[in-house]
């Protein structure tokens, strides 16, 4: 099953690495790994998308925080939440053929970012499904894909994810950390 | 010759801060911490640390392979408890460094290695002797530095002793760049400390886990305490101790547990797993609970992990929270460190008799006992078997026994009956044959007053032989017992066993120990016949020097009884009849 976890890792070189050299000692296979800054001045937040058994998902978090620049771990799981991704997608277009190019962007309320007279790039953002849908269907148009640019998952939790209130509720497990007591 | 330069006299760490070198940092934050003794091979990279050492009270032994001098680190951690320390140059000092890392990683041994890497100008473009030791380190230590600043030593230094010493231990290694040595920096001992440990977020115990957790035992009715390696490094002792006694609950051992209760103990039923005696295992696979204290279900041990004491239900007491639930499902786990979550748990025990249970395994334990070793045929040879119980009885079993791997390490845990923590030190996570020789110098510069012995085979003593320099050059008392049986034993047993002995690649053609010994300056003597036994351990015992005695042995003896791969706990190999050695079936 595919298990999402955010990280957040201390930005400090070498700490992509350290995440990333956990997953392939456990013998798990990245799905997809995002990272950047996050709102917490010196940490990072990291999004990866693995693929793993239900039972492991408890082992992957706990050897996560055993890592030293690793400071909160979170399993989305099941929980309420968004996830976006973004892709950018090279499709040959001629002048002919171009204007069935952005009828379906247009469907998929995707932007065209560039044109050329052999060329556009459409950007879109969105959940995987809507992404691969477009793919899907560029595929079996005229358009051909020359390139595609896709940046992983980003999830966060609807809501206030660590509020007592939903604590109390029962909402969230014990074992996640409250936000306020996170460095 | 050894090199005893005048050494400052001992002096309480500094104090004030003071402007120093790099090179000068590194010492004077291992003095802080309060390292007396190091184990290393200097270089290039790491010339200027080694130059700024005089300055300072800690004693260098100088060894002859880098993977001696991490394995001298760990020998010295696992005897003291104290985090052992080993420095190594750049390229193929460090890389030399990595395998005693491995075996400090997988046994949870705290140790820091330093070592010495190019100028940070020049990291990055395949300089002489440089190597990316931070990078081949990665998934065998707790966690490294790369230290390209002089202000960056202490504070990296003071952390990697912290992360050693917490939690589950562990090696932890500081590359420190040759500029970053050479370059000076304000030293403040007392603002390098790092900032408090950051306790698991998954390690935490519950009310009702500690109440499930005494429901469960006062009702259990053939209850196991599985004891291994946590219960010393907690300090736990007492705490098992107590429990067992007060709920009259048997304790079988990790082979790292071993000596966590004295061998001697009525409630110690021995070691458990692949090479266990069979009542232990038998026990365990009829037990309807496990009280697992600081051990980790490794394979050694479980046998086939769909038959793993089926009718048990099971608790885990353990440091690391990803140890939890890895191999084995339990009912009860309580994330904790052991001696505080026995604390909390003592006073919810009560009084319970189990004699009926204490009975019926020994019943098993009579009509499956130890092979007796007096039914052992007598070929006219010497048994391993023997050895070991001889050196035992002479040495009142209170030595400090260092073993290397491989059949000789299994018939120490069955036939040399600890009772003390920390008087077995043996590589049992990675299995790191050479392992025993340095390690033994590390336990001996620990505990200089103690006896240590080295008990290896042929094969394992040839890897790190070399460290037989290191003893003659720092003068150590070190015993060594070499059981030479002229094959790689334990990988020659399974292909006895698996392979229709077809002994590929095992037989051994090792130099004469005794030679190679006093080619170092050591006295030895081989040993052929059991009358010998006595006499010869004695003499080595009252040399005042390091002593080797080559103990000839019966070579195709295996150890039984053995869990094949594959099979249940319970079904293990048993030595097929009373007289059998193979090679010798028409005896």
């Amino acid at each position: 099953m595919m298990h999402t976890f955010i990280a957040y890792v201390e930005d400090l070189p070498g700490v992509l690495t350290r995440v990333a050299s956990l997953f392939r000692r456990l013998n798990i296979n990245i799905h997809s790994l995002t990272v950047g800054r996050s709102e917490r001045a010196g940490l990072s937040r990291m999004t990866v998308v693995c693929e793993a058994s239900a039972e492991a998902g408890h082992r992957i978090r706990a050897s996560l925080f055993k890592l030293e620049n690793v400071v909160d771990v979170d399993d989305i799981a099941q929980a309420p939440s968004v996830t976006r991704e973004l892709a950018l997608i090279k499709v040959a277009a001629t002048p002919q053929s171009r204007s069935q190019i952005f009828e379906l962007a247009e469907v998929f309320r995707a932007r065209i970012v560039d044109l050329t007279s052999e060329s556009l790039i459409i950007e879109m953002t969105g959940v995987e499904s809507k992404i691969e849908g477009l793919i899907q269907i560029l595929n079996e148009s005229d358009g051909r894909i020359l390139e595609v640019c896709r940046s992983g998952k980003m999830t966060m939790r609807r809501g206030q994810h660590t509020s007592r209130v939903l604590r109390a509720m029962g909402a969230v497990a014990d074992d996640q950390p409250e936000a306020d007591d996170l460095p | 010759m050894g090199t005893k330069a005048k050494k400052p006299a001992s002096q309480a760490p500094q104090t004030t801060p003071i402007r120093l070198t790099g090179a000068e940092i590194v010492w004077a934050t291992l003095v802080g911490e309060g390292v007396t003794d190091v184990f290393g091979y200097p270089g290039g990279a790491i010339l200027p640390v080694y130059d700024a050492l005089r300055k300072f009270p800690i004693h260098h032994t100088l060894v002859r392979h880098e993977q001696g001098a991490a394995h001298m680190a760990d020998g010295y951690a696992r005897a003291s408890g104290k985090v052992g320390v080993c420095i190594a140059t750049s390229g193929p000092g460090a890389t030399n460094l990595v395998t005693g890392i491995a075996t400090a990683m997988l046994d949870s041994i705290p140790i820091v290695c330093i070592t010495g890497n190019v100028s940070s100008k020049v990291l990055g473009s395949d300089a002489f002797q440089e190597v990316d030791i931070t990078g081949i380190t990665l998934p065998v230590t707790k966690h490294n530095f790369l230290i390209s600043r002089a202000e960056d030593i202490a504070p990296a230094i003071r952390y990697a002793f912290q992360i050693a010493k917490s939690a589950r231990p562990g090696p932890v290694l500081v590359d420190i760049t040759k500029d970053a040595q050479q370059a000076t920096a304000i030293f403040d001992f007392e603002a390098a400390k790092p900032r408090p440990v950051r306790p698991h977020p998954m390690r935490k115990i519950e009310e009702s886990g500690l109440e499930q957790a005494a429901e469960l035992i006062r009702n259990a009715q053939r209850p196991v305490i599985l004891a291994g390696h946590g219960i010393i490094e907690s300090g736990a002792m007492e705490q098992v101790r107590t429990l067992a006694e007060r709920a009259q609950i048997p304790v079988a051992l990790t082979l790292l547990g071993l000596g966590a209760i004295p061998a001697s103990h009525p409630l110690n039923l021995g070691m458990m797993g692949m090479h266990g005696e069979a009542w232990v295992n038998h026990a365990i696979q009829d037990a309807d609970l496990l009280i697992a204290c600081g051990m980790r279900f490794d394979d050694r041990v479980t046998g086939t992990l769909s038959t793993f004491a089926t009718k048990a239900k099971k608790i885990h007491i353990e440091v690391d929270p990803a140890e939890i639930n890895k191999n084995v499902k339990v009912d009860v786990p309580l994330a904790g460190d052991l001696r505080e979550v026995l604390e909390r748990l003592l006073p919810r025990i009560p009084s319970h008799d189990r004699s009926a249970w204490l009975k019926s395994i020994d019943d098993i334990k009579g009509a499956s006992a130890v092979r007796d070793i007096k039914n052992l045929p007598d070929l006219g040879h010497l048994y391993a078997a023997h050895v070991i119980h001889d050196i035992w009885r002479i040495t009142g079993g209170n030595a400090i026994v260092v073993t290397d791997v491989g059949q000789h390490q299994m018939w120490e845990a069955q036939y040399y009956h600890h009772e003390q923590p920390r008087t077995l030190i043996t590589s049992g996570g990675l299995g790191t044959m050479g392992f025993a020789l340095p390690a033994a110098i590390g336990a001996k510069t620990a505990c200089p007053d103690k006896e240590v012995w080295v008990i290896a085979g042929d094969g394992g003593f040839q890897m790190t032989s070399p460290e037989l320099s290191t003893i003659a050059q720092e003068g150590i008392k070190i015993n060594i017992a070499i059981i030479n049986n002229g094959y790689l034993g334990m990988v020659r047993q399974w292909q006895e066993f698996f392979y229709e002995r077809n002994y590929q690649s095992t037989p051994l053609v090792s130099p004469d120990f005794v030679k190679l010994a006093a080619a170092h300056g050591i006295e030895g003597r081989a040993v052929r016949t059991r009358a010998e036994v006595d006499e010869a351990v004695n003499q080595a015992r009252s040399a005042p020097g390091a002593f080797l005695l080559n103990f000839m042995v019966e070579k195709e003896d295996s150890v039984y009884p053995m869990i094949p791969v594959g099979n249940a706990l319970h079904e293990m190999i048993r030595r097929p009849e009373k007289n059998h050695v193979a090679g010798h079936e028409d005896k």
